[in-house]
């Protein structure tokens, strides 16, 4: 039974990875080959009894961490982004499939819808008739997007009723697909615009040698694979260009050109800063609120406790759009309320001061009821009699808690302060839905703001409008990698002194 | 016993109201805003605490139904809030179910079973854990973009994508149950190995009934972080009408569009269950907090 599981798992898996082989994939494949063997081994011997409940969750951890950190980094040392995101074969095969337009050939057309024999509409292609050409319609087609080459007649009766143009827009996809033979093998013509149909013919042919050569002019174009593009004899790029390593040039890229390392210098600092802020900040206030709840002579300690942890317990994503709202410049609430107390509407998302300021007292706002929660454990740990010695001595209860409490509760902080700066050091939630980064520094070659964290710099270069920069933002996931690489280890040797494997 | 002055107590119990009082007025403003404004009429009016003149548009808008104001015209749900809170529910659930299954094997692996390597893949995997899947986010789009060549079940756009990803967050889960599992007396289980039952046997019979109460926390926790996921659904997600909850409620504020009154009243429609069910399982969570975990 056992085994008859494990053997249908492991073949499932291998014919997966061939298909993704087959597919251009070949690390996927060989990453689902290693999986399958994973498994195979496990389950199949009986030795590797107790590896069987443990290997689901770190194949897991590996192939959705390890790899694609692994892999997002090497990303780093190539040139893929918008221009380059092509293998090479499908990157050739779209400069091939490019066609030029022989304009005098050009006829407009329009759709026209009639009933299929099972119900499924039908659709055929009308050309309209002028002085010189007579009217045609095409054979029909069900337009579903496959790929067809429809014959044509002249049309002799009243030109039936045709779709709007929304219609063509909608069916772009699947009109595109098609090619009319004209009438007595007289040529095809292609689709050319929304508007016409015309004969085309592509614009670069593959030569022996593996160049492309122009039909229209004398360009030949080359491979250059150590850009990932064809090139023409003047050594201009053609796009769409293919994957290649580039070695250390995103890195250079970054280091040599001021329009990114100023930039980046900025951010990298105010991530440091921001982090450190708000690591000091939370804890700070959420020891001091724990100290108060702590106190035996306070009334209706369960009641705060509960309100002082709602910022903690609503959905983040849904608070920091709050405060994006709240702090709107011209109707904002905040701005309403500092305008009636002392005059004057801060602008909050385009000075670069206030906006980090705003940014601080978001995340201090979020960030404080972890560490109160923490902060209430630990203090009941510490032992009332130390605390009693010092106030018999005389010393006021902020002495008291300074040299007797916090001293007892610091070392079973640290780990927990590490894991805090190593999450607000890449807490790109917090910036891209409250700020997206803004304002923008002036002056910059890439999109850069005065709040941006390294984090969320990435993902802007990765995912937003600069062009899928995705090799450049792999090169700056290296350096976070390395910042958070020293916070692990150094949370692993603070978790080891503090005795206590958590 | 310590000795203090009565007066001296009672001047610092009035600070200590007082200055609980005022720091939850201040921290508790922006919930109270949130209310206000859902009620307000239109997207931009600004006001008192108390709306002038409260409406229940932005309320209907929020529940999916057309709201008809006094001078006749027909308002249109603007965003599918439901459409959108039912993709988190279900991508949230499935995931968690999986990580839950994956999370619990393991921990019982770690706490009762010896095997060579044991430490060194516990450490391990202590260290990953602080690297956040964000760090990978170009990777995870490289790799669903051509997964999707492939089968469209795994491309971008497809929940089953966003569900695998969140299958590796159980590092910390893992943490959690193993600690209760090493709480619990190993008597037990041993009892069963020596009456001849297998490992599997022992865990599905012994120990599996006695963790319930901590797996029922760790499937909220690992839940309510799936819900509240932006990064990773935000890149895998592009259509519409597959938006989980924390990525479609950031169409309503931008920078070319703002309807302030519509977002409240979803905010507050979509926060409220979470908030709740949150609120619950905190009571135990305070001693997983304390192995290093941070709410993401």
């Amino acid at each position: 039974m056992r085994l008859a599981i494990t053997g249908l798992a492991c073949v499932g898996l291998l014919a997966i990875a061939q298909r993704l082989y087959l597919l251009g994939q070949p690390l996927y494949g060989v990453l689902l080959l290693f999986l399958a063997t994973g498994i195979a081994v496990v389950f199949g011997q009986r030795r590797f009894l107790a590896a069987r409940f443990v290997f689901p969750a770190v194949a897991a951890v590996l192939l959705f961490i390890a790899f694609p950190v692994g892999y997002t980094i090497w990303l780093g040392f190539t040139n893929y982004g918008s221009f380059n995101l092509l293998t090479k074969e499908r990157a050739t095969a779209v400069i091939l499939s490019t066609r030029i337009v022989d304009e005098a050939s050009s006829r407009p057309f329009s759709l026209v819808q009639e009933e299929g024999a099972s119900g499924t509409p039908m659709y055929r292609l009308l050309f309209p008739g002028t002085d010189e050409q007579p009217t045609l319609i095409s054979e029909h087609h069900p337009l579903d997007g496959s790929v067809a080459t429809l014959g044509i007649i002249l049309l002799d009766t009243a030109p039936p009723e045709t779709l709007p143009r929304r219609d063509v827009i909608k069916h772009r996809k699947a009109i595109e697909n098609l090619t009319i033979e004209l009438p007595d093998e007289t040529g095809e013509l292609h689709y050319a615009s929304l508007r016409t149909f015309a004969a085309t013919q592509p614009e670069f042919t593959r030569a022996e040698n593996g160049v492309l050569e122009s039909t229209v002019d004398d360009r030949v174009l080359t491979a250059d694979d150590t850009r990932g593009f064809y090139v023409d004899g003047d050594g201009k790029s053609v796009a769409p260009g293919w994957r290649v390593p580039v070695g250390l040039a995103n890195f250079k890229r970054i280091i040599t050109n001021p329009g990114i390392r100023e930039p980046m210098v900025g951010i990298f600092i105010w991530t440091l800063v921001f982090a450190c802020l708000s690591t000091v900040l939370t804890f700070s206030l959420g020891v001091a609120l724990a100290t108060v709840l702590q106190w035996r002579h306070l009334a209706f300690k369960r009641l705060y406790r509960l309100l002082l942890i709602l910022p903690y317990a609503v959905p983040s994503f849904i608070s920091i759009l709050v405060f994006r709202g709240l702090f709107n410049q011209n109707f904002g609430e905040i701005n309403l309320i500092i305008e009636t107390l002392f005059g004057g509407r801060p602008d909050w998302f385009t000075d670069p001061t206030l906006a980090r300021t705003m940014v601080m007292i978001v995340n201090v706002w979020l960030g404080y009821p972890y560490m109160m929660l923490l902060a209430m454990g630990y203090l009941q740990s510490v032992p009332n009699e130390h605390v009693e010695a010092a106030t018999l001595d005389g010393a006021g209860p902020f002495k008291t808690f300074m040299k007797i409490t916090l001293p007892q509760i610091i070392p079973a902080f640290v780990p927990l302060l590490i894991a805090t700066f190593a999450f607000n050091f890449n807490n790109i939630v917090l910036i891209l839905l409250l700020t997206n980064g803004a304002p923008d520094i002036p002056g910059t070659r890439i999109p850069a703001g005065s709040t941006d964290i390294l984090g969320s710099f990435t993902y802007r270069l990765a995912f937003q409008d600069s062009g899928q920069q995705f090799g450049l933002a792999g090169a700056i996931t290296l350096l976070i990698f390395i910042v958070v690489g020293l916070l692990a280890y150094a949370n692993l040797v603070a978790l080891r002194r503090r005795g206590h494997q958590p | 016993m310590m000795v203090e002055d009565p007066r001296s107590v009672r001047l610092r119990k009035w600070l200590a109201h007082g200055f609980l009082i005022v720091f939850l007025s201040i921290i508790l403003f922006p919930f109270l805003m949130i209310v206000s404004i859902s009620l307000r009429t239109g997207n931009f009016s600004t006001g008192s605490l108390i709306p002038s003149q409260p409406t229940l548009e932005h309320w209907y808008l929020a529940f999916g139904l057309e709201y008809t104001r006094d001078d006749g015209t027909v308002v249109p749900p603007r965003f599918p809030v439901l459409l959108w809170m039912w993709n988190s529910i279900k991508v949230g659930m499935v995931a968690a179910t999986g990580v839950l299954f994956l999370s619990t094997i393991a921990a019982f692996g770690f706490s009762r079973l010896k095997f060579r390597g044991r430490l060194a893949l516990l450490d391990s995997l202590l260290l990953i854990q602080m690297f956040p899947t964000t760090l990978a986010l170009v990777a995870i789009y490289a790799i669903f973009d051509s997964l999707g060549d492939a089968t469209p079940v795994l491309g971008i756009d497809s929940h089953w994508a966003l569900v695998l990803v969140y299958l590796s967050a159980l590092t910390l889960h893992i943490w959690t149950i193993k600690g209760y599992f090493d709480n619990l007396d190993p008597a037990l289980d041993e009892a069963a190995i020596i009456d001849g039952a297998t490992p599997w046997q022992s865990f599905r019979h012994v120990l599996l009934p006695l963790a319930v109460p901590i797996l029922a926390v760790v499937f909220v926790l690992a839940f309510i972080g799936f819900v509240n996921d932006y990064p990773i659904a935000s890149i895998l997600i592009r259509s519409e009408t597959k938006m989980t909850l924390a990525v479609g409620s950031r169409l309503y504020l931008n920078d070319f569009q703002f309807f302030w009154g519509d977002f409240a009243a979803a905010a507050i429609l979509s926060g409220l269950p979470i908030t709740v069910v949150f609120l619950i399982a905190q009571r135990y969570l305070v001693s997983g907090l304390s192995e290093g975990g941070v709410k993401g």
